[in-house]
């Protein structure tokens, strides 16, 4: 049964991938596309307001220049958002100001497409803070790491070029043509399953069994967050944002209620990563490549999801010893449900972990802490990989591509010629670019998790003991190092120390790969194409995903088995031994 | 090919370069040496860190025990020693072959002349004193002292200094043969030779340089692999520094064990980084370009060694390189009422004078076929009539009659000049030659016309397969032909050639070349000749006969010894060869890492968590034995692919994929595979021996 869900989730997303990734195609080309004409009106209309004309071409350096200003304006104002939400409407609960280095960490959390949320949004962020900063990152930051991808895409589409397109064209079709149609057809279809949307305040109901609280006094009053939910619930999924509108994320019944809401939700959450591969391939003229690279993903993803649910289904020993009941029943699923949704059990939880970990999205249907130890170290090894099976939109793409250059490189050198990679020769500086963009999440994720558990500092923070607390914080760090914003659990990361390293962290993994990847761009695109021939390299062959695939676990487990092996695997088997 | 390689393995080993490499892996322990390379660098201070550590280990105060650590400080410095060897060995030859060079131009005296006249004044300076533009006067006994273009006077020259061919060649002024180089020895008469370069840029400084390795930068490819090793050094840098954090809060959280030792981290870092690759990297370069240099090819610089694996068209002539030097009779066509006899008879009557190639192919031809002996006509009153451009005709007057043979058009003028007529059975015949691509000669007696010689181009044995070899390795032939392009398409069939070139001229081939280029192809061509200079300027791997000019040697970035064109292949071949293993090896050196995870993770936390145990595959005596096996191993793999380094992988053509899956299979899983097993060994004989 649980088997059958992974391969229901698979089989739609296919085609569903298949169908958006020829789209997206056309609308990068600049192509007529089936809701050109309307959205076609928007898009001029913006970059007009922009001063951009859509046939702007720009440099790789001036490409990064303007991306780099406008993610710079992005953090500025919704750090500015957050410490003045005080004066500014739509603040029914009447919250104050952010703590400056909590403004700070979200701030650099949305707009690296992160969505770490060290916040607690029902509790401390205005409606006007939600919508305006958090609603309006979900969708630029997103659309900044497609626009990265199309640019990279163009270096490896043209010959002899010195530009690689135009960011805010990029920026603004990544916007009006794929996220915005796409939220909200998903927001409506989420709302009809229940998932709230208003601006009114919150909801005061009566309680049916009135509770003692802690200082002995009746609670008969129940207040229930409300807001604009559903809208941002969409957009958090599609642009593998994560962010949730309540702090329990999708794990909340108003922001997930049953199992089609999760189901969409889910699908969601890797549709435009999966469909990017597709319109990779078209954009190189050779669809074959896309088709190479979608298949290496899902040759991670289903195994790693088959494997979650495996762990979870199987229980703890603790549980075995309880007597717990593993059976499941139609009624009710069985394993370990410490942390899990009842409504969705293992085998949605399962997906979702695995999903929203691949993929660089964040957001929850259950606790993580809560998995097994081997059950948490697939999402924590999906994480450390560099986010590229999937991973964030665009952004999981070119890292996969960074990683299909390398590959391509150890290759190219055993079959005896200068490595290419589709008829682009990868030279030196290539090679170069390639390393920085693979080192920038390394060490933003083990630098910082160094730093933690070296000061008392990171460690206050930890709440759990032994090989578990060190997972707690290696978790934290592969998250904000590698842009996901998946939360661990467990560890207090709302304190001064934990939102400026995880926020440096977060500034680490984005920018440097973004450059990088750049300026691969710039020169892949200066380059003329070898010609395809027997001597070529294939690589849209098994073997090649086979060798990417084995470079990409390679490089990311001799990186950190090490670790690891301090965290998940001490403490599984510490807990088979106990 | 098969024997330069016997050659070479069977020199590396000699007394004096073992003994010179062993001297040489000691002198490069130097760090400013070692900073040259990022992977050893880490080793070396590593090396000496641990070094640190075990005086601190002796004094009482250590980290560990003292016989650990001195035991993990040697095997490290081991590992750069071994790295330091291999390049020291690939370098050892190439020194012993400079010194020996270096002696063939010492103490050289040049005649220097005040004009280009033999007899002009004669003033004696040292070579290195001549300039470019300067003349010198060469005669017999004498050591050329410079390169140069001959200008007046034919002598033998002596080359094998340089080309190793011991048979002394022509050189003379004009035409192809005018070039000359300094080192090389006169035999006989003199020349008098201008100075075509200036001191330190000669053909022999070139070779001395190559061989030295003294200016070898590192090619492209070499560099991107040494951008991509330092990259990974980093990653595994960060790896292990971060585990001293991590322990610590493990031993803090658990309240067990010990903190893990900097010797162990550095132990777990050199294994990590790509040592194997890192340590072999400079030695398989200079390996290859030694390979080149024992094909007697010497290149320009490593870029070009490198280049030619990467070339995909081969542009080819055809003469001496796809077919024999020259056409050669192999069929004859009588006329109507002429007998094949009479035919051979009066076709080796004509010829019997005729020097040309062709000329003696016909008398060869004759004989052969019909048992005519070679006769001697001098005896005779034999008039022999030679090949003028007017009369386009050869062939004698003997005892009143007159044969003679030559082309279709030349040969009908004369018959119907003496009165007679041109049968249209030969007319057919000449037609279908042609048609074929072969060139017909049609033989005469006066009036009569007697039948036809069919020339043909004769495909040198094995080329068809050699190039069905190319083509599979991806690589497109075509074939460069002053023929007509009937004849040329005929002769393309036949050798198996992709595409070729009729009626080429220089502008043509160049034309051919950018062609290519300009669709992303990477082009190489032979050539000798001054009118080839242009179009071997512009190809990216360009042979220079040896033979040839100074233009063409200058052109070229590479210059084969040999004068052989179909050495082209063996150059692509080679430089094929370095690359994949450069590759091979960096694959292998990933691949033990996993090994070497299994071997020394569990051992280094051992006290904290003695669960990890399970992770300990291989069931190593005790940790430090676990540490100290994968210490020796990843230095001992070192020296045990100091061979496979210098002869490079093996090579067999095919398609890429095929090659791919050979090698991954070999260096790929072999490489997860060894160390599993040479870990578990080691640690056995550790144990055996007591050592830990």
């Amino acid at each position: 049964m649980s088997t059958l869900q992974i391969a229901i989730y698979v089989i739609v997303l296919i085609p569903a991938a298949t169908c958006l990734g020829e789209h997206l195609a056309r609308v990068y080309a600049g192509e007529r596309t089936f809701l050109g004409p309307v959205l076609g009106c928007l898009e001029r209309g913006l970059l007009r307001i922009l001063g951009v004309p859509a046939s702007e071409e720009l440099t790789w350096k001036d490409y990064g220049r303007a991306l780099l200003l406008f993610n710079l304006v992005c953090f500025v104002v919704v750090y500015a958002l957050q410490r003045l939400q005080q004066l500014l409407p739509w603040n029914p609960l009447g919250f104050g100001p952010v703590a400056p280095d909590s403004a700070f960490n979200t701030a650099v959390s949305f707009a690296t497409n992160t969505n770490w949320q060290g916040y607690g949004g029902e509790s401390t962020l205005s409606y006007a803070t939600q919508m305006l900063a958090l609603t309006v990152q979900n969708f630029v930051s997103a659309a900044t790491g497609m626009a990265v991808l199309v640019a990279l895409t163009r270096g490896f589409a043209r010959r002899g070029a010195t530009t690689i397109g135009s960011f805010w064209v990029d920026l603004v079709r990544s916007v009006v043509h794929v996220l915005l149609p796409l939220s909200l057809v998903l927001a409506i279809a989420l709302v009809a399953r229940g998932v709230v949307q208003t601006l009114d305040g919150p909801a005061r109901v009566e309680l049916l069994d009135p509770q003692a609280g802690v200082d002995g006094v009746l609670i008969t009053e129940q207040t229930i967050p409300l807001g604009p939910a559903a809208s941002q619930v969409a957009i958090k999924q599609l642009g593998t944002n994560g962010g949730g509108f309540y702090a329990a994320n999708s794990a909340h019944p108003l922001e997930n209620p049953d199992p089609i809401s999760n189901f969409l939700q889910a699908l969601s959450i890797l549709w435009i990563p999966a469909a990017l591969c597709i319109t990779f391939g078209a954009l190189v003229r050779d669809r074959r490549q896309g088709y190479a690279l979608l298949a290496a993903m899902l040759a991670v993803l289903v195994p790693c999801m088959l494997l979650v649910e495996v762990f979870e289904s199987a229980g703890t020993p603790a549980l075995i010893a309880a007597g717990a009941g593993l059976e499941s029943d139609p009624g009710m699923t069985g394993g370990n449900l410490e942390g899990k949704e009842v409504r969705f059990g293992v085998a949605q939880s399962a997906i979702w972990v695995v999903a929203t970990t691949a993929a660089s999205n964040g957001s929850v249907n259950c606790m993580h802490d809560s998995l097994t130890p081997l059950g948490g170290l697939v999402p924590m090894v999906l994480m450390q990989i560099g986010e590229v099976i999937f991973g964030g939109v665009g952004s999981g793409l070119y890292g996969m591509l960074v990683f299909a250059i390398v590959t391509v490189f150890l290759c190219g050198l055993m079959v005896g010629r200068t490595p290419e990679y589709l008829g682009k020769k990868i030279g030196a500086f290539e090679m170069k670019m390639a390393s920085l963009a693979i080192l920038g999440p390394c060490l933003a994720t083990l630098g910082g998790a160094a730093f933690a558990s070296a000061l008392d500092a990171g460690r206050v923070g930890v709440q759990d003991p032994g090989a578990h607390g060190f997972s707690e914080i290696l978790y934290a760090f592969s998250s904000a190092g590698n842009n996901n914003g998946s939360a661990f659990g467990g560890l207090a990361a709302d304190t001064p120390f934990y939102n400026v390293t995880l926020g440096v962290a977060m500034l680490i993994a984005r920018y440097l790969p973004i450059v990088a990847v750049l300026a691969l761009a710039g020169s892949l695109a200066r380059k003329t194409a070898v010609p395809v021939g027997p001597g070529t390299l294939p690589t849209h062959t098994p073997l090649f995903v086979l060798l990417l695939l084995g470079t990409v676990l390679l490089v990311g487990a001799l990186t950190f088995v090490p670790a690891l092996a301090l965290g998940p695997i001490a403490d599984h088997l510490q807990t088979c031994s106990r | 090919m098969s024997t330069h390689r016997q050659r070479a393995n069977s020199t590396w080993l000699r007394g004096p370069i073992l003994r010179g490499a062993i001297l040489d892996s000691a002198r490069k322990l130097d760090p400013r040496v070692q900073a040259r390379n990022p992977v050893m660098f880490v080793v070396w201070i590593g090396a000496v860190l641990t070094s640190a550590l075990g005086v601190q280990a002796r004094l009482g105060s250590g980290e560990a025990g003292f016989g650990f650590v001195l035991s993990v400080a040697s095997w490290l410095w081991a590992t750069v020693v071994f790295a330091n060897f291999a390049e020291a060995l690939a370098e050892g030859r190439g020194k012993a072959q400079a010194d020996s060079l270096r002696a063939t131009r010492r103490d050289v005296v040049a005649k220097r002349l005040e004009e280009a006249r033999r007899d002009a004044n004669v003033e004696h300076v040292p070579a290195p004193a001549l300039r470019k533009g300067d003349f010198v006067l060469v005669e017999a006994g004498d050591v050329i002292p410079c390169d140069g273009e001959v200008l007046d006077g034919a002598a033998t020259v002596d080359e094998s200094a340089i080309t190793g061919e011991s048979a002394p060649v022509v050189r003379e002024s004009g035409g192809d043969r005018s070039s000359v180089t300094g080192g090389t020895r006169m035999l006989s008469d003199w020349l008098v030779i201008r100075v075509s370069v200036n001191p330190g840029e000669a053909f022999l400084d070139r070779m001395i340089a190559l061989v030295e390795g003294a200016r070898r930068g590192k090619t492209p490819n070499e560099l991107a692999l040494a951008i991509l090793l330092a990259g990974l050094t980093i990653v595994f840098l960060l790896a292990t520094a971060t585990l001293r954090p991590f322990s610590e809060y493990a031993v803090q959280a658990r309240g067990a064990g010990a903190v893990v030792s900097i010797t162990v981290l550095v132990a777990l870092l050199v294994c990590l980084i790509p040592t194997t690759i890192g340590g072999l990297l400079s030695a398989i370069g200079i390996a290859g370009m030694d390979r080149m240099i024992r094909a007697n090819v010497i290149a320009s610089s490593g870029r070009a060694v490198e280049a030619a694996g990467d070339v995909d068209v081969l542009l080819l002539d055809k003469t001496g390189t796809i077919t024999l030097g020259n056409r050669q009779a192999t069929e004859f066509y009588p006329a109507p009422g002429v007998t094949l006899e009479a035919l051979a008879d009066a076709a080796q009557l004509a010829s019997l004078a005729d020097e040309t190639p062709e000329g003696r192919s016909i008398v060869v031809l004759s004989k052969e076929r019909h048992g005519l002996r070679e006769r001697n006509l001098h005896g005779l009153d034999a008039q022999f009539i030679r090949f003028t451009a007017q009369t386009r005709m050869s062939g004698v007057d003997i005892g009143g009659r007159e044969f003679r043979k030559g082309a279709a058009d030349a040969i009908a003028d004369y018959v119907s000049w003496h009165g007679g007529t041109f049968p249209r059975e030969v007319q057919e015949s000449v037609r279908a030659i042609a048609m074929a691509g072969a060139t017909p000669l049609v033989v005469a007696e006066k009036e009569r016309v007697l039948g036809t010689i069919r020339l043909k181009d004769v495909v040198k044995g094995g080329i068809r397969e050699r190039f069905g070899e190319l083509r599979r390795m991806g690589i497109k032939t075509v074939m460069i032909t002053g023929d007509n392009h009937l004849t040329a398409a005929a002769i393309a069939a036949e050798a198996g050639v992709d595409d070729f070139l009729a009626q080429a001229t220089p502008e043509a081939k160049l034309e051919l070349i950018r062609d290519y280029q300009s669709k992303g192809h990477m082009v190489a061509m032979a050539g000798d000749g001054t009118n080839d200079a242009p179009a071997l300027a512009q190809a990216d791997v360009a042979v220079a006969m040896n033979s040839g000019t100074q233009a063409a040697k200058e052109a070229g970035n590479l210059v084969d010894l040999d004068s052989n064109p179909t050495k082209l292949i063996e150059i692509v071949e080679i430089g094929k060869q370095i690359l994949m293993t450069r590759g091979s090896l960096t694959t292998f050196s990933l691949a033990n890492d996993v090994a070497k995870y299994f071997a020394v993770l569990p051992a280094a936390f051992a006290t904290t968590y003695p669960e990890l145990e399970v992770l300990d595959v291989m069931d190593l005596a005790t940790p430090s034995s676990a540490i100290l096996s994968a210490v020796i191993f990843n230095a001992l793999v070192i020296v045990a692919l100091v061979p496979l380094a210098l002869r490079g992988v093996a090579y067999r053509p095919g398609g890429a994929s095929a090659v791919l899956r050979l090698n991954l299979i070999v260096y790929g899983l072999g490489g997860i595979l060894v160390p599993f097993l040479g870990i578990k060994a080691i640690d056995l004989a550790l144990g055996a021996l007591h050592l830990v």
